[in-house]
């Protein structure tokens, strides 16, 4: 499903990591600094590599020996920042739609199951300015969603919310897994996370990769204290 | 206020006007795809490009106009290649409208290009991955969190295109309903006897015009500042 093999230097990074998976759900953890959210860069195509090969579903994303690099607007990869990134001057609906104008043959989910799912109806006329921290990262959920993803990147998506709020947006996560299956790459550095939501994990230190275990491999390693967890 | 300008007057204003409003219309495209450039593109000679862009800040605008009639007057190449098809800009009113276009253009860019800088580069990451190509983005995302600075840009522009005088006299001189503008007008009736109750007019009508552009500069950016507060 994701073979993946980047090398890149960074102001304070240098960045190798190479992992295949046919996960529906992944996730990469680390500590902050450990070079997760390039990966998702590098995946979305917002970050190009000194070297690389990222293949996703079959379709060569980049290839950098072979002189591939797919760009970002083509790559139909739904990426939902730490920060949301609504467009402020757009409200709730003209944001999900934003991405929705862009891929017309929509497959993973349309306009009214998105409301429905992630409950964003009552909100469809506000600013984004207006809204909590929990329902801007549903309505970045959405946005991506209504993009018609190959695949779903989330970057740290609970960061910065209040207990409740990530409560919701992880039942909401789940949700999604449970309802549309598109696959989902889950950058975090919260272990039960982790555990609510992905099948596979990539752990990520300093710019290396550390390991790759199932979900059970990771709980089972929490427990016996050999996975640092944050 | 009909009866109180005279047919003169009248003519000098509404050609000043003229010249103004189109010198911003014809120059905005350009000056809105270099400011982008500069904002978003490093490319070879760019640093070039900023100092000349300076060019008719700086230089008097009188040597501006002399420029401009040695590359377009009658008897300049490109000019004279120009003529062959119709095509003449000195001492005609459409030469006004590149004089002026050509001192307010350095303030149409930077303006924009502050705007432009000042915009969230990581939104148009968010609209790329969302499917958004460059002129997509560009319309969508860039220009509307900008159009504060735009909206100034042009005002300023415009503002600078409306007193244009140097430039516009060298390059295209002072011909009654062709090219004679009013800070033009203004100029001649100082030098001629009685003609200060024409100054006193015209430079009032000058100040009414001012004063509704800084109007509009204000309404824009406190239309602007309101969004942005109840977005906050």
């Amino acid at each position: 499903m994701l073979e993946l093999s980047i090398r890149h230097t960074l102001d304070d990074l240098d960045l190798d990591v190479a992992f295949n998976s046919d996960a529906r759900t992944l996730a990469l953890f680390g500590d902050s600094g450990a070079g997760k959210t390039s990966v998702l860069n590098a995946i979305a195509g917002l970050l190009v590599p000194r070297e690389g090969r990222i293949v996703l579903d079959g379709r060569v994303l980049l290839d950098t020996a072979a002189g591939i690099d797919v760009a970002a607007s083509d790559r139909r990869i739904g990426y939902v920042f730490q920060d949301g990134r609504l467009f402020p001057h757009l409200d709730v609906r003209g944001n999900l739609l934003y991405g929705a104008r862009s891929q017309r043959n929509g497959d993973v989910a349309d306009f009214d199951t998105v409301l429905a799912l992630l409950e964003l109806a009552p909100l469809a006329s506000r600013k984004p300015g207006t809204l909590s921290g929990g329902e801007r990262q549903r309505v970045a959920i959405g946005r991506a969603l209504l993009a018609s993803p190959r695949a779903l990147l989330l970057d740290e998506p609970m960061t910065g919310l209040h207990l409740e709020a990530r409560r919701q947006v992880l039942d909401y996560l789940q949700r999604l897994k449970r309802e549309l299956g598109v696959f989902t790459l889950l950058v975090t550095h919260h272990a039960e996370e982790v555990a609510a939501l992905a099948d596979e994990v990539v752990l990520l230190d300093e710019g290396r990769m550390t390991g790759q275990r199932t979900r059970a491999a990771f709980i089972a390693g929490r427990e016996s204290g050999s996975v640092a967890l944050a | 206020m009909a009866d109180w300008l005279s047919a003169q007057d009248w003519q000098a204003l509404i050609l000043s006007l003229r010249v103004a409003v189109l010198s911003v219309v014809f120059s905005l495209p350009i000056a809105l795809a270099l400011a982008w450039l500069l904002s978003r593109r490093r490319f070879p000679g760019s640093t070039l490009v900023e100092a000349l862009l300076f060019l008719p800040l700086i230089l008097p605008p009188v040597v501006t106009g002399y420029a401009l009639l040695a590359l377009l007057g009658r008897n300049a190449p490109l000019g004279h290649f120009l003529a062959e098809f119709g095509i003449v800009f000195a001492f005609r009113w459409t030469g006004a409208v590149i004089a002026a276009a050509v001192m307010g253009f350095p303030l149409l860019v930077l303006s924009i290009r502050v705007a432009f800088d000042s915009v969230d580069t990581r939104l148009e990451a968010a609209a790329e991955t969302l499917g958004a190509r460059a002129w997509r983005r560009f319309v969508t995302i860039t220009l509307p969190l900008s159009l504060r600075g735009v909206a100034a840009g042009c005002v300023l522009a415009f503002a600078r295109a409306f007193g244009e005088f140097g430039a516009t006299i060298s390059f295209v001189s002072n011909i009654p309903g062709e090219t004679r503008t009013l800070p033009i007008a203004i100029y001649e009736l100082l030098n001629v006897p009685g003609g200060m109750p024409g100054v006193h007019r015209l430079s009032l009508v000058a100040l009414l015009v001012a004063l509704a552009a800084a109007a509009s500069a204000t309404l824009i950016a406190g239309g602007s500042l309101w969004r942005r507060r109840r977005d906050a």
